[in-house]
This record gives C-alpha cells, structure tokens and sequence, in this order.
C-alpha cells in the first residue's frame, strides 16, 4: 500500500508537469483554434534558449526574461509569417503546418544553441523530502513538489489573468468567437500574437522544469508528445481540464509501468518495461470512445 | 499546341467513363509505363535501383495508402508507420511460420493484416475526429512498435524484434538483383495504383470525399458513416501494409521495430501535403520529392559551405534538414495546399491554351 501510494504521488506530481506543456496547447487552441502540434518544440526551443544564454554569461535572473523575450518573438514571428497566411484554411491544414512548425523549431533550435545534452541548474535538486521521508517512510521528491507547486501557481495565474484583466476579457472573448469580436473592435492579430507569446511563457516554465530534472535535450520534445492524451482527457478547451488530466495520466501511466508488466511477464514470459511509452495514447483513444469531448470539454455541435 | 482534345469525340459511356479521357494523356502514360517497365531496368546502375527507385516506389505506396484515408476520407492519421511495420511483421510471419507460402500471398494477406488492425484503430473515428484522431492514431503508432518490440513471438524469437527476411521466390524465380526486385514491386506498386484510382472514383470514393468534406452532410444524404469510414481505414492500412511488407522484403532486407518510428509517420504525411492531399499522382510527386530533397542537400551544403566559408559537420546537415522539410511543409500548405499535384494540373491547363492568353 505504502509502495502503490509512493508510486501515486511520484506519478501525480509528473503528471502536472505534462499538464504545464498541456496548458500551452490548451491557450491557443482556445485562443485561435489551432491545435499546436509545435508546443512540444516550443519546450524544447525555450529550455535551450535558456541554458544558451546561461552558457554566455548571463545569470538566471536575467536568463530567464531573456529566454522570454525570444520565445516572445518566436511566437509572434509564427502568427505573421504562417498562422496568418493561413486564415480560411480547415483546422486541420493548421494541424499540419504546425507539425511543419515543429520541424522547424526542432533544426533551429540546436542550429542556434548547439544539440549536446545539458544539465540546467535551477537550484534544485532532486532528493527526498527528509521529514516525510522519516515520519511516513515514503520518498518524495522536493523538486516534483516544488514543480507542482509553481505549475498550480501558474495556473491560478492564468486564471486570474483570464477572468479579471481587461486583455484576459479580450482572449475569452476572441476564444469565443473571432468574428464578433473583431466586430466590436477587439485587435484580433494583437490578440494572437499575445497568446502565442504566453504560450511561450508556459513552454519556457515547463522546458526549464523539464530541462533541470531530466537535461536539456532533443527528448524533450517526445516529453511533451504526453501532453496530447492529456489534452484529450481533459478536453481541448478546458484550463482545469489539463490540470486534472496531467494528473490523470502522469498517475495512471507510473503505475501501469510498475504493475502490468509484471502481470503479462506471468502469461507471456520475458519482459515488458516501457509501457509509459504507449499507456496514456491508448487510454485516451479508450477514452475517447466513451466521452468524446473530455471531462471538461465542450460539447461539439456540427452545423451542416 | 499539341495537348489538345478536341476533335476527340466520345460516342460511348466506356469512352466517356475511361480513366484518361484524352488521347495524349493515354500516349503520356503508355510512355512513363514503357520507360519504368523497360527503358529504366536496362540503363539504371545499383546505385539507383536501390537507393532511389525501389524506396520511392515503396513510400509512393505508403503515400498512396495515407492519401486514401486523409485525403480522399478526410481522416488524419499519424499512424501509417505502424501499419506499414504490422504488414512488414505479418508477411514477415506468414513466410517463416507456414511452409511453402506463396510470397505474393503472404504479402496480401500480410496486407489484410494490417487492414484488419487498421480497422480496430480506426473505431475510434466514428466518434471523433480532426486532431482527436490524429491523437489516437498516435496510440497505434506507440502501441504496436512497442508490441512488436516486446513480444518475442512476433519477430520469431529474434532478439529486440530485428527480423531478416527470406529472399523473394515466384514460381522458382529467385529476385535477387536490385533490377528483378525493382520490377517485382514496380509491377505491384503499378496495380494498386491503378486499383486506388479506380476506386477513388467510383461510389466508394465519392462516398469518402463525402464524408471528408462534411460527413453530417453525408450522412443525411444517405451514406453509411461507419461503413465508409472504415472501410477508408481497411483500404488505407492495406496499402500500407503491403508497402511495409515490401519494405522489408525487397528494400532493407532486414527491420527492427523502431525502424517504423514516428518520423516515418510524419515523413509519409509530408508526402501528401508537399504531393498532394487527395490525389494518386501527388503520392508519386511528394514522395519523389521528400526522398529527393535529402540527397540534394546532402550535395549542395557542402558546396554551400565552400562558398560561404562556414564548416557544416553532419549535425548541422541534419539539423537543416529538419528545418528545410518544416518550412517546406508550411511553405505548401500556405502557398499551394493542394501540392504538387496541382501545380501539375495548372501545367496542364495552361498547356491546352497555349499559346493563347484565354
């Protein structure tokens, strides 16, 4: 019991790490509508571009706003250059180019910083928590808890930012629908380019929380692939929705790889390690046939 | 001034209804047979046959299947690796395990294999779709490499699931030199085509093309969603399974699970995007064109890299290689989101007026 909670609270405490790369697709997606395939290479580009400008001398604090203010012009270069070359076009052409996208971030990125692995150093390292560690014998690590607790932060952020700020009215208001509110005079490019620079925001939170515990390298980008089955479960539209999500899987998957392996090692024989890999895909597409929208979802209605 | 039709004047449905309604596009395509069938097997070197011709053909085949289901069907699918690896493993199996197998029959059966995965992974699309599904695609490309990595029976006990094929045998025949299995998948590849473009235009296809463009509406006008939309994944998967079995069989010779990654998804997906998305031709362009731009970079950076005096090791050619594939993807899908293809149609259209403006 004490092993299956440890897993648990391993599992859910990275879960909210995907949930923080989920966050970045679900602000565009509801801000413009595109599902941004290239949020995972955004992660990737912002925790690289933080640990260049570390290498080149600056320290973290000025690393920090630095590697945002690239992931800044990184947006807003994709919603001049591709996102608005391509109003008109189906959802799904959308889908593609920011495939396309990724692609490109994926080549530039290390043309830019170079593509050896790096540790990045926030300060934090990744040990047991001492006292919970003594008083219920469990192991938790304070870096997963430091992450969750900035991830959480960042969400009530965000929220705040959305519900009460006259630019957060704005974002609801284009999410709702782009043409009435441009009708009423809202900068619809503005508005894009804003949501593009904070998704980078959140994608430099989660490169840097990534890239401090597991290095900064080219896997990142597969990391943030996890975040999709998240975004399906918790629906596309729905910031609570990817929290709960990330938890969802980050839990579920940590213990199907610690206990069905063994189960299908005892039909089959031989070894089954690296179920991660495809356990959240499958439950969200077993998901899907049962509540297509997510938890949180909206409802779709097709107007023909 | 030659690319005209008139004059020729169709006095029967046959005539009306034939594939290539106009007399130089028939004289067009007897050629482009008679060059790939004959003038190309006598004049290539190995070099040829084996790193561009025989790859081309087999991904055009993988494209072609992609093309069925998300253009023709309109259901986007990041998955066509793992079917490709099923029909790989499938034929793969079917040789080893059963004495005396006919390697054209294991082939299509290591298709139907694939269709019949394909179908499973394709329930999901009754429910949902756009990028939902191309999300549960994703499930279907983890899911089955890991299986295949992991289930030793799959792979004959081999270990982590490599398999080396047996050498293709027809009828006695063995088809060991690079030209003999040029042919041998030329002429397969050439019947599934002819099969694909049939099909996409009859009932079925209209069908499909139906229900990509607003399957609501297709519906209510009486097409069964399930029906069509699985069977665009059966047909899909069939294709590409018959490629993935060619892959293995006539190309590498030996496959490892990983070999079927999700770069290959997406390097097949950027076919039809750069081909084009809901044409037979644009599968034969876009994959010409995606397994051409490698070797062209591989030959023009270097001499770049002279001229501007700036060392490029093979990092840096890799990493404008993924740069050069993405801006190429997002330059087609902003300036000609039908490919290719249709750059080729323009061509064409252009040609039947000139040299006149209108």
């Amino acid at each position: 019991m004490q092993f299956f909670l440890e897993v648990m609270i391993g599992g859910l405490l990275s879960g909210v790490m995907y949930s923080l790369v989920a966050l970045g697709f679900v602000l565009i997606f509801k801000a413009s509508g595109v599902l941004n395939f290239a949020q995972g290479a955004m992660v990737f580009f912002a925790a690289l571009s933080l640990v260049g400008c570390m290498e080149k001398g600056a320290p973290f604090w000025l690393a920090l706003p630095l590697a945002f203010g690239i992931m800044t012009l990184l947006g807003i270069a994709t919603e001049k250059f591709v996102l608005r070359k391509m109003v008109n076009q189906p959802p799904i052409a959308l889908f593609m180019a920011t495939i396309g996208l990724s692609f490109f971030i994926e080549g530039l990125a290390p043309m830019l910083w170079g593509n050896e692995v790096r540790r990045l150093d926030i300060g934090l390292v990744d040990e047991p928590i001492p006292w919970i560690l003594d008083n219920w014998n469990m192991v938790i690590s304070k870096f997963d808890l430091f992450a969750s607790g900035l991830a959480l932060g960042l969400v009530a952020l965000l929220a705040l930012f959305f519900q009460y700020t006259r630019v957060g009215r704005a974002l609801r208001a284009v999410a709702d629908d782009h043409q009435a509110a441009l009708s009423i005079g809202i900068p619809l490019q503005h508005i894009w380019a804003l949501v593009w620079a904070v998704a980078g925001f959140v994608a430099l939170v989660a490169g840097m929380l990534w890239g401090a515990r597991n290095g900064v390298q080219f896997a990142l980008t597969f990391t943030a692939l996890k975040a999709l089955p998240v975004l399906i479960l918790g629906g596309f539209t729905s910031v609570p929705g990817a929290i709960v999500g990330g938890l969802i899987i980050g839990a579920s998957e940590k213990l199907a790889e610690i206990y069905i392996p063994p189960l299908l090692a005892g039909v089959f024989g031989g070894n089954f390690g690296g179920i991660e890999g495809w356990f959240p895909y499958v439950m969200a597409l077993l998901f899907l046939l049962i509540r297509p929208e997510g938890l949180f979802g909206e409802k779709h209605i097709d107007r023909v | 001034m030659f690319y005209r039709e008139t004059g020729q004047f169709k006095t029967s449905y046959a005539a009306d209804q034939q594939i290539f309604p106009i007399r130089q596009d028939r004289i067009g395509i007897g050629i482009l047979l008679f060059v790939a069938f004959v003038v190309i097997p006598l004049t290539a070197g190995n070099y040829w046959f084996n790193a561009i011709l025989i790859p081309f053909l087999i991904f055009a085949l993988a494209a072609l299947g992609l093309n069925i289901l998300t253009g023709y069907a309109g259901q986007l699918s990041l998955g066509s690796a793992a079917f490709m690896a099923v029909g790989a493993y499938a034929a793969y199996n079917f040789q080893v395990r059963i004495e005396g197998m006919p390697v054209l029959l294991s082939f299509v059966l290591a298709g139907l294999t694939a269709a019949g995965v394909g179908i499973l992974f394709g329930l999901p699309s009754l429910r949902i779709k756009g990028f939902y599904l191309a999300v549960a695609t994703l499930a279907a490309q983890f899911f089955i490499v890991w299986c295949l990595t992991k289930f030793p029976y799959l792979s004959n006990n081999s270990s982590s699931g490599v398999i080396s094929v047996p050498g293709v045998e027809i009828l006695g025949f063995r088809f060991d030199s690079p030209q003999s299995r040029y042919l041998l998948v030329l002429t397969i590849v050439a019947l599934l085509a002819l099969a694909a473009k049939n099909m996409v235009r009859s009932t079925t296809g209209r069908a499909w093309m139906a229900v990509r463009d607003m399957d609501v509406a297709a519906e209510v006008i009486g097409i069964r969603l399930m029906r069509t939309k699985l069977l665009a994944f059966a047909v899909s998967s069939f294709y590409c399974g018959v490629a993935g079995a060619l892959y293995a069989f006539c190309y590498l010779g030996s496959v490892e699970p990983d070999g079927f990654s999700l770069d290959l998804s997406f390097k097949i997906l950027f076919m039809i995007i750069v081909g084009g998305v809901g044409s037979i031709l644009g599968s034969f362009l876009g994959a010409a064109f995606i397994l051409l731009v490698p070797i062209f970079l591989d030959i023009a950076l270097p001499w770049f890299s002279e001229l501007l005096h700036l060392p490029f090791d093979g990092a840096t050619v890799s990493h404008i290689q993924l740069m050069v594939f993405g801006a190429l993807i997002m330059f087609f899908l902003i300036v000609e989101p039908h490919g290719l293809a249709r750059l080729w149609q323009i061509g064409k259209e252009k040609l039947r007026l000139w040299p006149f403006p209108h």
